[in-house]
């Protein structure tokens, strides 16, 4: 029962953890991107499209295929996504809120438009794709977890993409405190007049740092998809798990290495109703709560902490106008 | 041989939309050799040093360096002729320790190491006798070891031309004297500097030459040897200034403001006032001296009502109905409505005294809004005032609909004390007014505190420099740490003797502060 239950907040937190590292490395370049909810349902739709052709299409799946298709479609319609925001917060200084809002918007709707496609195309009479193959091998897991009793179920019944979400959520957080660029980044985000006047140039790391999160975030999306979902994709299946990411890089101060953890306490949290035997519908909903009440808690502290470290970057959410004397 | 010059500009030229900010400039420094760029605000001084650190382009014009030509695009292509700029804002990323921010942005070869860094720069301080603790974040550093760092970082970047802008602006006399040394030690070393500044005797202190802007147009370069401060004064405004301020006796005069026994607190609970009396009289300006941060900025907003006191009182004596009203943890509303005319330059402009996103008109309108019964805002009244504060105080704006924070320091001041003494003020608190501000709008904000004296206000003007302050003020009252240390005459002082005073009390550590 605990090893399940371990297990599935491991799954929950997953999608979390990618949405969480894909914004906070947005985050660290100035730019507050709520549109990561959209920029997750895009990169989720995206691989159930190029999943979805290739199961129809290919007579024999080849399982390396059939993961790299999905993989590919992912990460350019969740790029696409990042890139769409770039342009528009950083190029164009629109007002970065705003724009990420209705990038969820618009996200949201573009995933139910093209679910509701291809259920069109799939003529069948379930409101739903189903792509069991290819989430078939999404899911291989290591060969050995089995052998590993208790420990193996723990640590390495996991399918790769979950493994992937917390390399990438190492290498994220090395990558900010122990590289020369990671330090030119957080500049940026700090203060993007000093890293400009550095020599820095703003603008494309704001670009490679708002695209590359956007890619990771999408990831999120497949993820869920892929192996929470077992390749069930309904329109608006995801939830709000995109706001539960933007909650969790609070909850994490900023640092992707205190997401892993914190994306398996959200994911806990998330589901710890269906654990807890003879909760009523209504206690279900209020322990729903439990991830947003955290991440308010967390924001209490550290405002009463008043440790600069702890602060969101300095220019987060402002856009960046050199000319401007 | 001889040697080229080590930056040669010549015909600089840069426009903003249809403001001319450098027109035809040429100047040359050669190496070992400091320059004074000397000014009035909005001469055109840091857009011209932004044109070599590459934040900005010119229009027209060559800059040659070691004399080669050279096409200097943005802040990369500047490091790489060996230019290094310190702001007057400082470029510092809070958050970073002093190496980390040190090392931002250079390019080197070999792992990304700052302990190995830590070592390097710590040569170089020692090499120019810096004192700093390499691993303090910047939030935590004071004013002068801000600068420190931002110095070291130019020079860990291997800079021979170093452009310091109003270095001086924010420090002691102490720090000032502490950066000339370094200064004078990088010369040594054949270090270009070119140092921004509108103080003439720092110009006659430090540099070897001085060239004047005036208006965007160079005016001309001479030798410091050969200049004294009337030749500098006359090349920088172009006429004559009568260097004495004005000062009339006013009989008659009457306790206005009387300041019993104040003491507070700030949110931390320091103790930033301690039992501070003293009276501000009708037709009188009342100096307040004393170090920066002794308190000064808390007295005069708790006076305004934007403070709570822990003890005292602020005691207004209405002439007209001869009671005294005690305005201690009152609002600046509820003081206004009670009929008590008190107007408020802040030293903080754009941030408490303007909405810098707003014009002129709006501007005014945060003083008058209240006014009128209809839902909708009186606007007829405030623009006439603009431009009534345009037309006599000379303000130079496109318009009256321009947004405040396009207009240039000496303006934006210019704007708020306009709008500030056109309210009738009985008691006018000023503090800084001059900061920033060249020596014709310092002379105009002086008359026009002088105006404001004769007509019966009481003026309370909080102010730096001690020769403006014995010439202006009637009375002037030191705080020292958040004491009163004494309240001089200002006809029968001398400088000395205020200095004394600013520094009573204060242990030697802390005046680091």
């Amino acid at each position: 029962m605990v090893v399940a239950f371990i297990q599935r907040a491991v799954v929950q937190g997953i999608p979390l953890l990618f949405g969480s590292t894909g914004e906070i490395l947005t985050e660290k370049s100035g730019n507050l991107n709520l549109g990561t909810a959209g920029v997750m349902y895009v990169g989720g739709i995206c691989g159930v499209i190029g999943g979805f052709f290739y199961e129809q299409n290919a007579a024999h799946m080849n399982s390396f295929l059939a993961v790299l298709i999905p993989l590919l479609c992912s990460i350019i319609g969740s790029a696409i996504m990042g890139y769409i925001y770039a342009l528009l917060t950083v190029t164009l200084k629109a007002n970065q809120n705003v724009t990420g809002l209705a990038l969820t918007t618009f996200g949201v709707g573009f995933g139910n438009f093209f679910g509701g496609s291809l259920i069109k195309l799939s003529g069948l009479d379930v409101p739903s794709i189903t792509l069991s193959k290819t989430s078939l091998c999404f899911k291989t897991s290591l060969p050995f977890a089995d052998k590993l009793g208790v420990v193996g179920d723990i640590l390495f019944s996991y399918s790769f993409l979950a493994y992937v979400a917390i390399i990438i959520a190492v290498v994220v957080s090395l990558y900010f405190n122990k590289t020369r660029s990671g330090l030119k980044l957080r500049a940026v985000g700090e203060n993007p007049a000093t890293a400009d006047a550095a020599g820095v140039n703003v603008e494309r790391y704001k670009y490679v740092s708002i695209i590359l999160g956007s890619i990771i975030a999408g990831f999120g999306g497949l993820y869920y998809v892929m192996d929470y979902a077992c390749g069930v994709w309904s329109n608006d299946g995801f939830g709000d798990r995109g706001w539960l990411a933007i909650a969790l890089v609070i909850f994490a101060i900023w640092r992707p290495n205190i997401s892993i953890f914190g994306s398996i306490l959200f994911g806990g949290l998330f589901i710890i109703h269906n654990y807890i035997p003879g909760l009523g519908m209504g206690t279900q909903e209020l322990f729903k709560m439990a991830p947003y009440a955290v991440t308010i808690i967390v924001l209490v502290i550290i405002s009463m902490l008043q440790k600069r470290e702890f602060q969101p970057p300095a220019s987060l959410g402002l856009s960046y106008f050199r000319e401007e004397r | 041989m001889a040697l080229k010059p080590a930056i040669e500009l010549r015909n600089i030229t840069k426009t903003f939309g249809s403001i001319v900010a450098n027109k035809d400039v040429s100047l040359t420094v050669d190496r070992g050799e400091i320059l004074s760029i000397l000014g009035e605000n909005g001469s055109g001084k840091t857009t011209l040093m932004n044109m070599l650190a590459g934040i900005y382009f010119p229009d027209h014009g060559e800059i040659f360096i070691n004399g080669e030509e050279v096409v200097i695009k943005s802040p990369k292509d500047s490091f790489a002729h060996g230019i290094g700029m310190i702001h007057q804002h400082f470029k510092l990323v809070d958050v970073f320790s002093a190496v980390e921010n040190i090392v931002l942005g250079i390019e080197e070869k070999g792992r990304y190491n700052l302990k190995e860094s830590a070592k390097a720069i710590k040569k170089i301080c020692d090499a120019y006798g810096f004192e700093i603790d390499l691993n303090k974040k910047i939030y935590e550093m004071s004013v002068s070891e801000k600068q420190t760092v931002e110095i070291i970082k130019v020079l860990y970047r291997g800079a021979d031309i170093l452009i310091l802008d109003e270095p001086t602006a924010v420090l002691t006399p102490h720090e000032t004297s502490k950066l000339f040394n370094v200064m004078r030690n990088m010369k040594k070393d054949g270090k270009s500097i070119i140092i921004i500044t509108h103080k003439l005797n720092e110009v006659l202190e430090i540099s070897d030459k001085v060239s004047v802007l005036r208006k965007g147009v160079y005016i001309g370069t001479i030798n410091t040897a050969d200049a004294d401060e009337s030749i500098l004064t006359e090349m920088m405004v172009g006429k004559k200034v009568d260097l004495n301020i004005e000062r009339a006796d006013i009989e008659n005069k009457e306790d206005r403001l009387i300041i019993e026994n104040i003491s507070y607190n700030n949110r931390e609970g320091v103790n930033i006032l301690n039992h501070v009396n003293f009276t501000a009289k009708s037709g009188e300006i009342l100096g307040i001296a004393g170090i920066a941060g002794s308190g000064q900025r808390e007295l005069l907003e708790s006076i305004a009502g934007l403070r709570h006191l822990s003890s005292g009182s602020i005691l207004y004596n209405n002439a007209e109905t001869g009671e005294k009203e005690n305005l201690r943890d009152k609002t600046p509303l509820q003081i206004r409505e009670m009929g008590i005319r008190l107007s408020f330059v802040p030293e903080d402009r754009l941030g408490m005294g303007l909405v810098a996103n707003m014009d002129i008109i709006d501007n005014m309108t945060l003083r008058s809004y209240k006014k009128g019964k209809s839902v909708f805002v009186e606007k007829k009244a405030p623009t006439d005032l603009a431009n009534e504060i345009i037309e006599e105080l000379e303000v130079v704006t496109p318009s009256a609909k321009t947004p405040v924070r396009r207009l240039s320091g000496g303006n934006v001041q210019k704007v708020l004390v306009g709008r500030e003494i056109k309210a009738n003020p009985k008691v006018l608190m000023v503090a800084y007014p001059v900061r920033g501000l060249d020596i014709n709008s310092s002379y105009m904000i002086y008359s026009l505190l002088n105006e404001q004296k004769e007509k019966g206000t009481s003026v309370i003007f909080v102010g730096e420099d001690l020769d403006v302050l014995i010439e202006l003020c009637d009375r002037i009252v030191v705080i020292s740490s958040g004491e009163i240390s004494g309240i001089v005459d200002a006809r029968n002082t001398t400088k000395e003797e205020i200095g004394v005073l600013m520094t009573k009390g204060r242990s030697a550590d802390s005046n680091e502060k």
